[in-house]
C-alpha cells in the first residue's frame, strides 16, 4: 500500500483551515467566480448582516447566464434581464471586484472566461454559484458548484463549510476512434457510472487518452461531472496544462514563472496513491454518444436502438425509461439515428471553446444546413468570438446556414431569448437534457458532440458523425 | 445569531414519485430573472404542474386532499443538476419544511441544510410504505425526527440516514455557518497570504 496522496487530498489539507463544530471542514476557496443569477441575494443578505467583502481582489465577477446572443446595445429588451446585468454591475461596482463586463471584450461564460484570463491555477481551490464549476478541474484545480448562501460566505470569509470528499480514479486508456471526442468520453462515462454514480466523490480523469487530451477537451470532460452526480472532477496538471496557462494576463511571468512551475507540478497525484474507488474505460469501446432520455445518464452510441421501459433492471428504472419516451416522445426498439431535429446548438460551457467551433469548420464548409433547422453557433466568449473571427471560422458557420452569436450561455439553459418552442426536439451540444431545460415545457434536448450537432443540423436528423463527413476508419457497428 | 434548533418536524405529507428530478424542474430558469427569493414559492414544480395556459395538470401538489403538506417524499437523486438554491428556497417558501428521500444530489443537499431544512434518506421499501399510507390518509401526521434518525407515521416508524454533520448542524441551531466561518478570519487572513492569495 502507498502512502502517496491525491492532488485533491493535497489541495484540501493546504486549504482547511480548521475543523468545525459538526465536523465539516473550514475551507479557504482561493477563487471565487459570480455571474448575474446567483449572487444578487448573496450580496443582499451580505448587505442584511452589515458585512463587507472581505478579499475583493480574489472574487472576479462576468455576466452569461441572461445575456441576449442577438443584440448587443444596452438596455437589453428584456428589462429583468436588464435588471440583472446593472444589479451586478452595482454590486461589483459596491464591492471593488473585478468585472469582465460586455463593454470589456473579455464578457463570456464564466468557465470559459477563468481558464481564458489564467485565474484559473493548478492547485488551487475554485467555487461559483453554478454546478459546472467543475471545468475548473481541468487545471488541476479543485472547483466546486455551490448555492447561493454559500457565495455569501465566500463574499464574507473567502471559505466554506465542507464535508470532504472520496476520490474515484477514471483511467481512459487506448485510441479513441475518428469521430469520438471528449464529449463522448464523458458522455460513456456518465452513461457507464450513472448521474448518481459520483455522489460524494471527486473525479479524477487520467490515463493515456486524457494525458493527451488539450485542454480544451480535459475542460468538456471536468465540466460534465455534475452530471454524473460528482461535484468535482479534475486532471493532473502537466506540460499540456502550464503550456496553456503561460503568458496568460492572471498568470505570473518572467523569472516567477518557472517557480510556480514546479509548485503547480508538485500538486499531482503521487504514484502510489490509494485512491477510495478506481474505474477503467477503455477508448475503443466509446462511440461518438447521444442520448434519448430526459437524464444526462441516459445515453448511448448513435447506433444505439431506442429502449424498452422491460429492459429496466428495477421497477423504478424502468418507470424512469417509460417516462423519458413519453416526454421525449421516442419509440422503444427502433434506431435512435434518423429522428428528425428541428434545431441543432453548437455553445455552452461544455463545447463552446475555440478548438469546438474550429473542429466543425472543417467539416462544414461547402455544406448547408437542412432545411426547417433552425441552427445556432454561441462562442463561450467575446474572446472566443474574436478568434473563431480571425481565422475566418464565423464565415464558415452563417455560410453553412448557421446563426452567429454572441457570447452567452444561450440555449443551454434558456434564460435568455434563445429557446426552444413547444416540442421541438434540439440536437445539443450542452450537457442536460432535463425536461424543459432549453426553455420550453415540451421541448427535447438530445446531448452530442458538436461535430454531432453539425451531422444533425446538415441531414436534419439525427446522423453519425462519422458517415455525414465521411471519417475514416468508419466503424458502424 | 440564535437560529432555531431543528430536532422534529411535524406535519403531513405528500409524495412527489420519480428519481432523478432535478432542479430544472423544481423550479424552472425563466422564474430566476429576479434579485430576490422572494415569491419563488409560487413557481414550485411550475412546469409539471401547469399547463401552458396556467391551468393546473394532474400533481400531487394539486391535489387537495395534500394541501398544507409540509413534508415532501421523493425518489432517489432529487435535486440533481443545477446549483440553484432558488430550488430549496421555493420548496421552503411553498411551506416544505423537511425532505425525505432515497438520496439527494450533493450541492441540493448542502442548500437545504444550510437554510435548514433537514433532508432525511430512507429506503425505497420504507419510502413505499409511507407513500402507501399517506396516500390512504393525507392527514396521517408523519414527524421527521432528526436527532433519532427516525421517521414516524402512524403506529409504524423507519430508521432514515441524516450524514453526522448536517444532523449536528441541525439540532444545535448551527446550521447556517456564517457565524462559525466569521469567528477564525484572522487564521484565514494568514493562511490566504501563505497560499499567495492575498498580498
Amino acid at each position: 500500500m502507498g502512502n502517496g496522496k491525491s492532488l485533491f487530498e493535497k489541495v484540501w489539507d493546504g486549504h482547511a483551515v480548521r475543523e468545525l463544530s459538526n465536523g465539516q471542514t473550514q475551507l479557504i476557496i482561493g477563487t471565487h467566480l459570480i455571474h448575474e443569477v446567483t449572487s444578487p441575494q448573496a450580496f443582499g443578505m451580505l448587505r442584511d448582516l452589515g458585512l463587507k467583502v472581505r478579499f475583493p481582489e480574489r472574487t472576479f465577477a462576468t455576466v452569461d447566464h441572461i445575456v441576449p446572443t442577438d443584440e448587443s446595445k444596452e438596455p437589453f429588451s428584456d428589462p429583468l434581464a436588464d435588471a440583472m446585468i446593472r444589479e451586478l454591475r452595482k454590486n461589483a461596482e459596491d464591492f471593488d471586484i473585478t468585472y469582465f463586463d460586455l463593454s470589456t471584450g473579455k464578457q463570456g461564460i464564466v468557465h470559459v472566461v477563468g481558464p481564458e484570463q489564467g485565474i484559473t491555477q493548478p492547485g488551487t481551490t475554485i467555487a461559483c454559484g453554478d454546478s459546472h464549476t467543475a471545468t475548473h478541474g481541468a487545471f488541476g484545480a479543485i472547483a466546486f458548484g455551490i448555492g447561493t448562501t454559500q457565495v455569501r460566505d465566500l463574499l464574507a470569509t473567502q471559505t466554506m463549510a465542507m464535508s470532504k470528499l472520496k476520490v474515484r480514479r477514471i483511467n481512459v486508456d487506448g485510441q479513441l476512434p475518428p469521430g469520438v471526442y471528449a464529449k463522448d468520453v464523458i458522455l460513456h462515462i456518465i452513461a457507464q457510472l450513472g448521474a448518481k454514480g459520483g455522489i460524494g466523490y471527486a473525479y479524477e480523469y487520467g490515463g493515456e487518452v486524457v494525458d493527451n487530451f488539450t485542454m480544451e477537451e480535459r475542460m468538456t470532460v471536468c465540466n460534465m461531472s455534475i452530471e454524473g452526480g460528482a461535484r468535482a472532477g479534475y486532471v493532473n496538471p502537466d506540460d499540456t496544462t502550464f503550456e496553456y496557462l503561460k503568458g496568460r494576463p492572471y498568470c505570473p511571468s518572467g523569472d516567477a514563472w518557472d517557480a510556480t512551475v514546479e509548485k503547480w507540478r508538485a500538486f499531482a497525484s503521487d504514484p502510489d496513491t490509494v485512491y477510495d474507488d478506481v474505474v477503467n474505460i477503455r477508448a475503443e469501446e466509446v462511440a461518438p454518444s447521444v442520448t434519448w432520455g430526459i437524464s444526462p445518464d441516459q445515453g448511448f452510441s448513435v447506433n444505439g436502438t431506442i429502449p424498452r421501459p422491460e429492459e429496466g433492471e428495477t421497477p423504478a428504472e424502468q418507470e424512469s425509461i417509460r417516462e423519458a419516451l413519453e416526454y421525449m416522445k421516442l419509440t422503444p426498439g427502433t434506431p435512435i439515428k434518423g429522428t428528425k431535429i428541428d434545431v441543432a446548438f453548437i455553445g455552452s460551457c461544455t463545447n463552446g471553446r475555440l478548438s469546438d467551433f474550429r473542429e466543425v469548420a472543417r467539416f462544414i464548409k461547402g455544406r448547408k444546413v437542412a432545411d426547417g433547422v433552425k441552427a445556432i453557433a454561441v462562442p463561450g466568449s467575446q474572446i472566443v468570438a474574436k478568434l473563431c473571427e480571425n481565422e475566418g471560422i464565423d464565415q464558415v458557420f452563417r455560410d453553412a446556414g448557421f446563426d452567429w452569436r454572441r457570447a452567452g450561455c444561450s440555449m443551454c439553459l434558456a434564460m435568455n431569448p434563445d429557446k426552444l418552442i413547444g416540442d421541438q426536439l434540439c440536437a445539443s451540444s450542452s450537457n442536460r437534457n432535463f425536461k424543459g431545460r432549453q426553455g420550453s415545457p415540451t421541448g427535447r434536448t438530445i446531448l452530442m458532440s458538436p461535430l454531432m450537432v453539425a451531422a444533425a443540423a446538415i441531414k436534419g436528423e439525427v446522423s453519425d458523425a462519422r458517415e455525414v463527413f465521411e471519417l475514416t476508419a468508419c466503424a458502424t457497428a | 445569531m440564535a437560529l432555531d434548533k431543528i430536532t422534529t418536524v411535524q406535519g403531513t405529507a405528500v409524495h412527489v414519485p420519480g428519481s432523478d428530478v432535478d432542479t430544472d424542474r423544481i423550479i424552472p430558469a425563466r422564474f430566476m430573472k429576479c434579485v430576490t427569493f422572494d415569491g419563488l414559492g409560487g413557481y414550485l414544480f411550475y412546469d409539471v404542474r401547469k399547463h401552458e395556459d396556467g391551468s393546473d395538470k394532474e400533481h400531487p401538489l394539486n391535489n387537495p386532499r395534500f394541501k398544507n403538506a409540509t413534508v415532501l417524499v421523493a425518489g432517489s437523486n432529487f435535486g440533481c443538476g443545477s446549483s440553484r438554491e432558488h430550488a430549496p428556497q421555493a420548496i421552503y417558501r411553498y411551506g416544505f419544511r423537511a425532505l425525505i428521500a432515497e438520496s439527494f444530489a450533493e450541492i441540493f443537499f448542502g442548500n437545504c441544510t444550510t437554510l435548514g431544512i433537514p433532508c432525511v434518506v430512507a429506503t425505497g421499501d420504507d419510502i413505499k410504505v409511507l407513500a402507501a399510507a399517506v396516500e390512504a390518509d393525507p392527514a396521517l401526521a408523519v414527524t421527521v425526527d432528526v436527532e433519532q434518525c427516525r421517521v414516524f407515521f402512524g403506529d409504524q416508524s423507519f430508521t432514515v440516514h441524516v450524514p453526522d454533520s448536517a444532523r449536528d448542524s441541525l439540532i444545535s441551531g448551527r446550521w447556517d455557518p456564517i457565524a462559525d466561518l466569521l469567528e477564525s478570519m484572522d487564521d484565514v487572513s494568514a493562511r490566504m497570504q501563505e497560499l499567495g492569495y492575498s498580498a
